[in-house]
């Protein structure tokens, strides 16, 4: 089985499911279009409660990491793959970035404006680029 | 289909001048398994022996499937509809397993011959041999089969996984959660193994003292509880009083360490103000849980 739970980690398992089927798709092990264990293989395998592999299955759903399609079971989602991966980097960087500046003692507001001014600049940036390339 | 399968409110039982239930709310969601959690003599097996109707409460309610417990007449309707393992594993004695098990078979028409064979097979029970020569573990297998095989919309498993080695609790767990995966049946089970009842239960109910002290979705109470690791500047910084939702506050030098039930961001922001404090969150686990509600009180 590709899955392992760790009942007494405190951690909710359907967290712990759907952190293991984002990484299997992060190293290869499951890849766009791979079909996943059926939610009843799960629960027997894992000897865990079927509403839970549902309840991750759901959520990843809802993530855009995979599909469900009805009768047929769950299904690894194409652009996900990197999009999800993306979506987490990006994500894992700000992390750092926010941690940094609230370390460095600026309050939530102060890096809200910074965040906004950011994105205008950035929109200001695209726009000029944009111009550029309908000139040439 | 009622939203809960299982519903009691207020529910009282006193036996002579000792109180085995104090007002129990119990509420079992359909499709769920749910771990009925508690001490010995909390007021499992008499919350159980109620809800079958084998015992008549003192006052408040409950109700099995919508119908009334107390009754009579709804009593049978809900016990045709249940299966259970009790904890005593009461048989006939002077049965062998095969008798017992074309005994109650004829009773439920509904009889899963192919669970049936499935089980005597995977459990390896001896058919000839009588109930009485049988071993602890081999009554909860048989139970277990009686009770799964009529086709029951509700388990009811009173310490389920009792007398029965790490190879066989696999087995039995596994074919539970088989059974909910495969026709989403209700299961409401007992257990002291607190490492079982967190993999395959996703509703709780911690019972103490014939109350029900914490109950949900396992997920959600999960989320709730934390574990908030405040390392202090200077170790009198501590407040005398932390915000509510704090179980426990345990203090060792400049590191206090709180059990919170709910509220956690607020308490951990309320940590954060301190100067100079450095807050961590961990996860608790069901047993911290558990442990931590049974033996405040």
């Amino acid at each position: 089985m590709l899955f392992r739970v760790n009942a007494s980690s405190g951690v909710p398992l359907y967290l712990q499911l759907m952190e293991q089927v984002k990484h299997a798709v992060e190293t290869g092990a499951l890849r766009e279009s791979d079909q996943l264990p059926t939610i009843r293989k799960v629960a027997e395998d894992l000897v865990m409660n079927p509403n839970t592999v549902v309840r991750a299955y759901r959520e990843l759903e809802h993530e855009g990491v995979l599909e469900l399609r009805h009768g047929a079971g769950a299904f690894i989602k194409g652009a996900s793959e990197s999009r999800a991966r993306l979506i987490r980097k990006a994500q894992t960087a700000m992390d750092a970035t926010i941690e940094r500046a609230l370390q460095m003692g600026l309050s939530e507001d102060e890096l809200q404006r910074i965040f906004a001014s950011g994105m205008a600049k950035a929109d200001e940036r695209r726009g000029a680029a944009a111009g550029t390339e309908r000139r040439r | 289909m009622t939203e809960y399968v299982i519903e009691t409110e207020q529910l009282s039982k006193s036996y002579k001048d000792k109180a085995a239930l104090r007002g129990l709310d119990l509420r079992v969601p359909t499709g769920s398994i749910f771990g009925f959690l508690g001490r010995n003599g909390a007021g499992k097996t008499t919350t159980i022996k109620t809800l079958m109707g084998l015992l008549h409460a003192d006052s408040g309610s409950a109700r099995v499937f919508g119908l009334p417990a107390s009754d009579a007449n709804s009593a049978v309707a809900i016990r045709r509809r249940i299966g259970f393992v009790t904890e005593d594993k009461e048989l006939y004695p002077y049965m062998t397993v095969e008798e017992i098990i074309r005994f109650t078979r004829a009773f439920f028409p509904a009889w899963r011959d192919d669970l049936e064979r499935r089980y005597v097979e995977m459990f390896d029970l001896p058919l000839k041999r009588r109930i009485t020569e049988l071993s602890k573990g081999m009554r909860s297998k048989l139970m277990l089969l009686l009770a799964i095989c009529r086709g029951a919309d509700l388990l009811i498993l009173d310490e389920p996984t009792d007398g029965l080695d790490p190879a066989a609790i696999e087995d039995v767990l596994r074919e539970l959660v088989s059974i909910a995966a495969t026709n989403g049946t209700t299961m409401f089970f007992s257990s002291h193994q607190l490492s079982e009842v967190d993999l395959v239960a996703d509703h709780i109910g911690i019972i103490d003292r014939g109350k029900m002290v914490a109950t949900g979705s396992l997920d959600d109470i999960k989320a709730r509880y934390q574990h908030l690791r405040v390392v202090l500047d200077d170790a009198r910084q501590a407040p005398v009083r932390w915000g509510d939702g704090v179980e426990s506050a345990r203090q060792e030098g400049r590191v206090v360490t709180l059990l919170v039930s709910r509220n956690a961001e607020a308490i951990a922001a309320q940590a954060q103000e301190l100067p100079g404090a450095v807050v961590e969150r961990y996860p608790v686990t069901l047993k911290e849980i558990f442990l931590e509600h049974v033996r405040s009180n």
